[in-house]
């Protein structure tokens, strides 16, 4: 049986002894799930607002889709980014398997649906406000949708950390297309599973609870940095 | 608007707008609107001319914001037409009307961002300058850094119709605009409508208050059962109006459909 107290102990120590590799696998670990999810947010948010504004054939199939990719088993697309960046894949080419880029690109893959699911329903609930009064100025979609975004900018902050908790927490994806390589693609997700096969519980569930800690404190900082903007821009 | 309102507030009477295509007289011809097998509105047909102040009146259900939201495009009629000055609604014309509705919509920014929101064809210090001045017109210069949705109802009203009258309409469409507003809101707002008319828009109001319709119109639309009972001169239709179910409104006899009238 693992003991609480002696796994925080161990958790507050490895933070404290300001081991580097312990500090280069969290940073890498920020550096590949923040990416993820600010490319999730370029393409997920306008691609939201514009699921939530225009209207055409195959809209509601379109909507369902993507709700439905919101649970992309991440070995899934793990596997499939593998197979286009591995050497006999089309994307081979570019020799991106293996390396942080190549985990970026599947996280992305992973939290775009999520990200863009979640705007296209507070975009939605935004345009049910602001409808008449677009029709009545005749806006165009394009400045509609920027107009949204804009205004329901703090509202959308929520898709956003959906996102980053998805991503930093996935392990499925980044193990098959990063390989876990120390010092080159090791992250905390994978570190946590490679000191569970090893046997080393303790180790690892210290691990997951600075993973968690970090999580918490990204979460805090951005709503405290969310709010203070909705205050300032009086929004 | 700097124009319309600095016009307005010196009295001085209503301008044509010169070099523009013409706009007048608004033709609406058998406007008819369905929904639901209910028969919304029924073979509307009335003209507008450009002077007068234009107050659409009936009871509750009667039409008048269905036939408002008609004439700015914002609902296609399932028969009829709506003319301007014997040309059917463009690109060109819609842009030169403004509606106000009930509910004041306003976006999620500052009083003045509302304004610079619709001000196009200006550098950001020239939109600035112009959003103040609008402002200062409407009489509110000292929300102009305020959220717009924590402005009192009277302010976001004032608001709404300042950003209508920012785009300078031909037409300016307002629907029951004081509903839920105190007598000094209501005042405030009536003072902006005048003051449009002055500077050159056709005002065309929905009420359903006969003291303000009293105020403001110079003719009447009178709506019942999505039909239109009569389109008299105010004096005319407030001293004998043609219709019953315009005598029964401005004497308060109430029709309840499918009840007993109340007296």
């Amino acid at each position: 049986m693992v003991d609480l107290g002696s796994i925080i102990g161990l958790a507050l120590g490895l933070v404290a002894s300001g081991d580097t590799e312990l500090y280069a696998i969290i940073l890498l670990s920020l550096r590949v799930t923040l990416t993820a999810v600010l490319i999730g947010c370029l393409i997920g948010l306008p691609l939201g607002a514009a699921l939530a504004v225009l209207r055409f054939p195959g809209r509601g199939a379109a909507v369902a889709v993507l709700n439905s990719f919101m649970g992309l088993p991440p070995v899934v697309v793990g596997l499939v980014v593998y197979l286009m960046l591995s050497r006999s894949g089309p994307l081979g080419v570019l020799g991106l398997l293996y390396t942080p880029t190549a985990m970026i690109v599947a996280q992305a893959i992973l939290v775009t649906p999520l990200i863009a699911a979640l705007a296209r329903q507070s975009i939605a609930d935004l345009h049910g406000e602001y409808d008449e009064l677009f029709r009545s100025l005749r806006l165009g979609p394009a400045r509609q949708i920027a107009t949204l975004l804009w205004d329901g900018r703090y509202s959308l902050t929520t898709a956003a950390l959906a996102g980053f908790g998805r991503a930093i927490a996935e392990v499925g994806a980044v193990i098959i297309v990063g390989g876990n390589i120390e010092h080159v693609t090791r992250v905390m997700t994978t570190t946590i599973a490679l000191e569970t096969s090893k046997g080393d519980l303790p180790l690892a569930l210290a691990l997951g609870m600075i993973l968690v800690a970090i999580s918490i404190g990204v979460n805090a900082m951005v709503l405290s940095l969310n709010r203070t903007a909705q205050r300032l821009a009086h929004a | 608007m700097l124009d319309a309102l600095d016009q307005g507030r010196q009295g001085g009477g209503t301008r044509a707008r010169v070099g523009r295509p013409p706009m007048f007289p608004v033709e609406a011809q058998g406007i008819t609107v369905r929904s639901d097998g209910r028969l919304l509105l029924d073979d509307v047909s009335l003209a507008l001319t450009h002077g007068p102040r234009t107050v659409v009146m009936g009871p509750n259900g009667a039409g008048k914001s269905l036939l408002l939201r008609v004439l700015h495009g914002l609902v296609a009629p399932d028969a009829g037409t709506v003319n301007f000055a014997g040309r059917a609604a463009d690109a060109a014309v819609v842009r030169r009307q403004a509606m106000v509705f009930q509910k004041p919509t306003l976006l999620r920014r500052s009083a003045r961002a509302n304004i610079k929101y619709v001000l196009g064809g200006l550098d950001r210090a020239a939109r600035t300058a112009a959003a103040d001045s609008i402002l200062a017109a409407a009489r509110l210069s000292h929300v102009a850094d305020s959220p717009a949705r924590r402005l009192s109802g009277g302010e976001q009203q004032r608001l709404a119709i300042a950003r209508a009258l920012a785009l300078d309409p031909d037409i300016l469409l307002l629907d029951e605009p004081c509903a839920n507003l105190d007598p000094a809101s209501t005042l405030a707002v009536e003072e902006m409508i005048d003051s449009a008319r002055d500077g050159g828009a056709k005002i065309v109001l929905v009420t359903h208050d006969i003291g303000q319709a009293r105020r403001l119109a110079d003719d009447v639309v009178f709506l019942s059962g999505g039909r239109l009972a009569e389109h008299t001169p105010a004096d005319r239709f407030f001293a004998a109006p043609c219709s019953a179910a315009a005598a029964d409104f401005l004497a308060g006899r109430i029709h309840i459909p499918g009840g007993h009238d109340r007296r």
